[in-house]
């Protein structure tokens, strides 16, 4: 763009649409349609949804397609909002911080699918006998499963704002608000949008899983590619069910191509980097979009809303300097603050206590204790076992720069499909040998999970440098010496991201994977999951919060003992470059 | 200085001090009592090495840390946050990356709430002024350091300000680049085309200063305290080669040779020495380099410094700092602007490895307190083993966290090339047991 173009945008070229508005014109004016028509039927009345029930003719897909999307999209949006406002808060405020932090770990590890119980009931209450209860309950479920790790990402990027910008947004009086939306928002930008991937990726399980839910006695079934699954299963129906999954397969295509690919292209100019690097990823939506003419001027008076926004002059709550020498920040309101929480944390507690040892003795806590050893116990093997497979494969792969580059997507997208859509076929198979469900149940939980392996292996092995490779070439280094010596610590920071993510996702699922059933065949594994699951469809509350509780200590002793510590060693001692 | 009136001056500092926690609850002294006034229409350069409190200083001035004690103003009002009509250019250019050199330009403007189109001229016009025309619209990830650079004082000078602030704003350019910006700024100012009154520099290149500035404030470390007042008298343009310019580059090397000369104990006389004296690492292949060097011709045992510094290729900052480190090892001595090689320098010069690791060794224990202190507790001990928090502890009583990281890793490099001791850096042990 030359100097002019900046000065006077040429109005009367700039309007003359050319090609490329046309077809962006279709895809904006579809997308508006498609969600209108969409929204008008979450404020219908409840009992519509038992006059047109969901039914398994395929030509209803597309719309259940729309239905499940939309829940997506209005939780991502939710997330965003939240992240804003929850990780600028904590990174601003120092008192704000010492809880919210600690908060946000718990509740990454609190197991979702365990809070539909609470939420469906509460949510339902809230619109009673009105659809839109029930929708909003749905999009709580995804959000609480897409929120943590994004808003950590933010919270992260304010922390490591780079000291010199931060200097030069002050020397040069930039208003608190100013520098959040100048500074702050574009700093984080490339993490924040590599989580929102991710958080999308593991929605898609939840939307799934929370469309069709039965607590007690209340059966609430939404319109969706998980209750169309749901049914499938309860009529026994396979065929229902290859629909449904090549159905899924294309949404997900259709998303990332449309949303993520340009976004991703787009908040290339965000990342912090002093010089160009190699090749910027790219979009052919965002080019098409770049090319439109018309549409583009379009975006002008958006353009000048966002900057108008963000050089308003709100008056934010300052966080005045601390006059150096003149004492820490005050320790009594230090004191109060600390006081505070210690009583409403004792208060919560103590409330805890009182409502689940009215129904529970110690010997459940010790039965729900043991259930979780056994998962535990799982998710190790199953961990490991996905370990001995992918690591392989991945180094395999990574090595080979052509066959990594498409495979690459292809693990990530397997990553994002919804695994609990194939749980039936592993289903009828074990039906049909009549195997042992203690055992064949559970690879179900890491059937989404294990990718995160395979994909971060293949970015490690490919980030690998040549020249490590090429001096252990030369010394003749092979075999297993190769493996511990050359390329397992080569790739183990990877390696550890990967298992982490893969780990936390076993522990969910284990929710929905260690239940099964098929028409009317159930089977069940012995574990804390099917624990949960169980005590759910029963209604029954206090042993849903024992099953999570002791869920949620599981996994944050399992991340600070075993994770943790390993991924702070990759990154301390291992890491290339 | 002193005898305008105050009040008639851009900033007036009346001994201002700045003092950083340190881990062990005490307070650490960066900045003792400085006194500073800048007049409208001068170039102010803050010359001392690394650590002198210079940057701390002109932080101050810019309202981003706030002064311990003493009395900030700017034009004759108390410092509180940065002042209006003072604006700063950064050592790494400071420049956001996701907008265009335009919009960087703009920023400042948009802070102070002006209207689009003024905005807009007043930007343009500030890139034609430092010869940025033509890169309006790219990214700085596209542009040389020369060139990211000129954006940062384009972006300062937009907004018009009194006072301009510049942190080593050449430091992080090559040669060329930076000569070729020194020249255009200076030549800007003297044909009155830039937008400010008065220029205030932190810089630890002696030339630089001398070539810039009208005023050059020489800094003297822990604390930093303003330890000469130069004035450069010489007419512009200077040049490089005028024995004029020489010989007063020549005279502040002396001069700031000759403040590093005793390892200045500051506070009650223990600070800067035993156990608590400050190290700042130095690898040992280029003290045996220098040591070489100063041994061969042309220099036979005794450099003139500038000199040194120009065949190596080094920075005023960095052969003061080598030059300490050899004078703490007793091989050299620093002596009114020359590096002088001492007897046990000569021996070291000649040595083969093994016996060059020897009187290193015998240095290090007898010239560098905590070195012994390290050894004897090793030897001491029935496991031959100490925790590295053992000896950081002691070092955090006389410093701050930073420096007892920064001395600690140079005993763990000095101690290994003189294989006085091993360390784990896994366990952060220190022990005897070498492997074989």
């Amino acid at each position: 763009m030359t100097l002019q173009e900046i000065l006077t945008p040429r109005l009367g070229q700039a309007l003359r649409p050319n090609i490329w508005d046309a077809v962006a014109l279709i895809l904006v004016i579809g997308a508006m349609v498609l969600i209108v028509y969409g929204g008008e039927e979450t404020t219908l009345p409840l009992s519509t949804l038992d006059v047109t029930p969901v039914s398994l003719d395929p030509a209803n897909l597309p719309h259940y397609a729309l239905r499940t999307t939309m829940r997506m999209l209005l939780a991502i949006v939710c997330s965003i909002i939240f992240t804003f406002v929850y990780a600028a808060l904590a990174a601003k405020s120092r008192r704000a911080e010492m809880v919210l932090i600690p908060l946000l770990d718990i509740l990454q590890s609190v197991p979702i699918l365990g809070f539909l119980t609470f939420t469906v009931v509460f949510f339902l209450n809230l619109f009673p006998g009105n659809v839109f209860g029930a929708e909003l309950a749905c999009v709580f479920a995804i959000f609480t499963s897409q929120a943590w790790n994004m808003t950590f990402s933010m919270y992260q990027s304010i922390r490591n704002v780079p000291k010199d910008l931060e200097e030069a947004s002050q020397s040069f009086h930039l208003s608190g608000w100013q520098r959040f939306w100048r500074l702050d928002v574009p700093f984080a930008m490339p993490g924040l949008i590599w989580n929102t991937m991710m958080s999308m990726s593991g929605g898609w399980f939840f939307v799934v899983a929370s469309e069709a839910i039965t607590v007690g006695s209340t059966t609430v079934t939404l319109p969706g590619i998980g209750s169309y699954v749901a049914l499938a299963i309860e009529k026994q129906n396979l065929r229902a069910i290859g629909y449904a999954v090549l159905t899924m397969l294309l949404v997900i295509i259709v998303y990332d191509q449309l949303l993520f690919r340009p976004l991703v292209a787009w908040a290339d100019k965000f990342r912090f980097e002093q010089i160009a690097s190699g090749d910027a990823p790219e979009s052919w939506m965002l080019d098409l979009f770049r090319r439109t003419r018309a549409l583009r001027s379009l975006t002008y008076p958006f353009a000048a809303l966002t900057k108008a926004v963000s050089n308003l002059q709100v008056a934010l709550p300052a966080f005045p300097r601390v006059p150096a020498g003149k004492g820490p920040p005050s320790r009594i309101a230090d004191a109060i603050w600390l006081a505070l929480i210690a009583v409403s944390t004792g208060y919560a507690g103590w409330r805890a206590y009182s409502y689940l040892s009215a129904t529970l003795g110690p010997g459940d806590v010790f039965s729900a204790l043991g259930y979780g050893f056994v998962t535990l116990a799982r998710v190790i093997v199953l961990v490991a076992l996905a370990t001995l497979i992918w690591v392989p494969v991945g180094v395999w792969v990574g090595l080979r720069p052509k066959f990594a580059e498409r495979i690459q997507p292809l693990a990530q997208f397997l990553a994002a499909f919804p695994a609990n859509l194939a749980f039936p076929v592993f289903v009828v198979i074990i039906v049909r040998y009549d195997l042992n469900p203690n055992i064949w149940l559970s690879p179900l939980m890491i059937l989404g999970t294990q990718w995160y392996i395979l994909f971060n292996v293949i970015a490690g092995a490919s980030a690998f440098p040549s020249d490590l490779r090429e001096a252990a070439g030369s010394f003749h280094l092979k075999g297993w010496r190769w493996w511990i010596k050359v390329i397992l610590p080569g790739i183990f920071p990877y390696y550890i991201t990967g298992a982490i993510t893969a780990s936390g996702g076993s522990w969910n699922a284990s929710i929905v994977a260690e239940v099964a059933s098929w028409g009317n065949i159930h089977l069940t594994a012995t574990g804390l999951g099917a624990y949960i699951a169980r005590a759910t469809e029963a209604g029954d509350f206090p042993r849903v919060v024992l099953g999570i509780a002791v869920m949620c200590m599981l996994v944050t002793l399992f991340n600070r003992l075993l994770w943790r510590p390993l991924y702070a060693f990759g990154e301390r001692r291992l890491r290339l470059g | 200085m002193l005898d305008q009136p105050r009040g008639s001056s851009l900033v007036d500092m009346r001994s201002v001090c700045r003092s950083f926690s340190k881990g062990s609850g005490e307070d650490l002294l960066v900045l003792e009592k400085v006194d500073l006034t800048i007049h409208s229409g001068e170039i102010v350069g803050l010359l001392g090495r690394s650590g002198s409190g210079k940057s701390t200083l002109l932080r101050i001035i810019a309202g981003l840390i706030a002064p311990s004690s003493g009395d900030a103003r700017c034009r004759g009002e108390t410092i509180m946050g940065p002042p209006n009509g003072v604006a700063m250019v950064f050592q790494s250019f400071a420049l956001f990356p996701w907008l265009t050199v335009l919009q960087n330009v703009e920023l400042g403007l948009e802070a102070l709430g002006i209207d689009a189109t003024e905005r807009r001229k007043r930007a343009l016009a500030a890139i034609d002024l430092i010869g940025l025309d033509g890169f309006e619209s790219a990214y700085p990830k596209e542009l040389s350091g020369g060139m990211r650079q000129r954006v940062g004082f384009a972006r300062a000078l937009v907004v018009h300000p009194d006072l301009l602030l510049m942190d080593e704003p050449f430091s992080a350019l090559d040669v060329l680049t930076a000569e070729t910006l020194r020249t255009d700024l200076v030549d800007l100012w003297i044909e009155g085309r830039l937008p400010i009154r008065s220029v205030l520099m932190v810089t630890h290149n002696i030339e630089e200063a001398v070539l810039m500035c009208d005023r050059i404030l020489v800094f003297s470390s822990n604390p930093g305290r303003v330890a000469a007042e130069i004035k450069v008298e010489l007419p512009h343009p200077r040049h490089r080669l005028d024995p004029a310019f020489r010989q007063l580059v020549d005279s502040i090397y002396a001069r700031m040779a000759q403040r590093a000369e005793p390892k200045t104990p500051a506070v009650e006389g223990i600070h800067g020495t035993g156990v608590g004296m400050i190290l700042q690492h130095v690898s040992s292949n280029v003290l045996s380099g220098l040591i070489e060097t100063l041994a061969a011709p042309p220099y036979d045992g005794r450099a003139d410094l500038p000199v040194l510094a120009g065949h190596l290729q080094l920075e005023a900052d960095e052969i003061f700092h080598f030059g300490e480190s050899l004078q703490l090892l007793r091989f050299a001595q620093l002596n009114e602007g020359d590096l002088v090689l001492t007897e046990a320098g000569q021996r070291f010069a000649h040595l083969e490895t093994d016996d060059r690791k020897k009187l290193f060794a015998e240095h290090l224990i007898n010239y560098v307190p905590v070195m012994g202190l390290i050894r004897r507790v090793l030897d001491e001990r029935p496991s031959h083993t100490a925790p590295e928090a053992r000896f950081r502890n002691e070092l955090e009583d006389y410093m701050s966290e930073d420096q007892a990281d920064e001395t600690l890793k140079t005993i763990v490099s000095w101690g290994r090339y003189a294989e006085l001791f091993a360390y784990d850096e896994q366990s952060e042990l220190f022990s005897l047991e070498n492997p074989h």
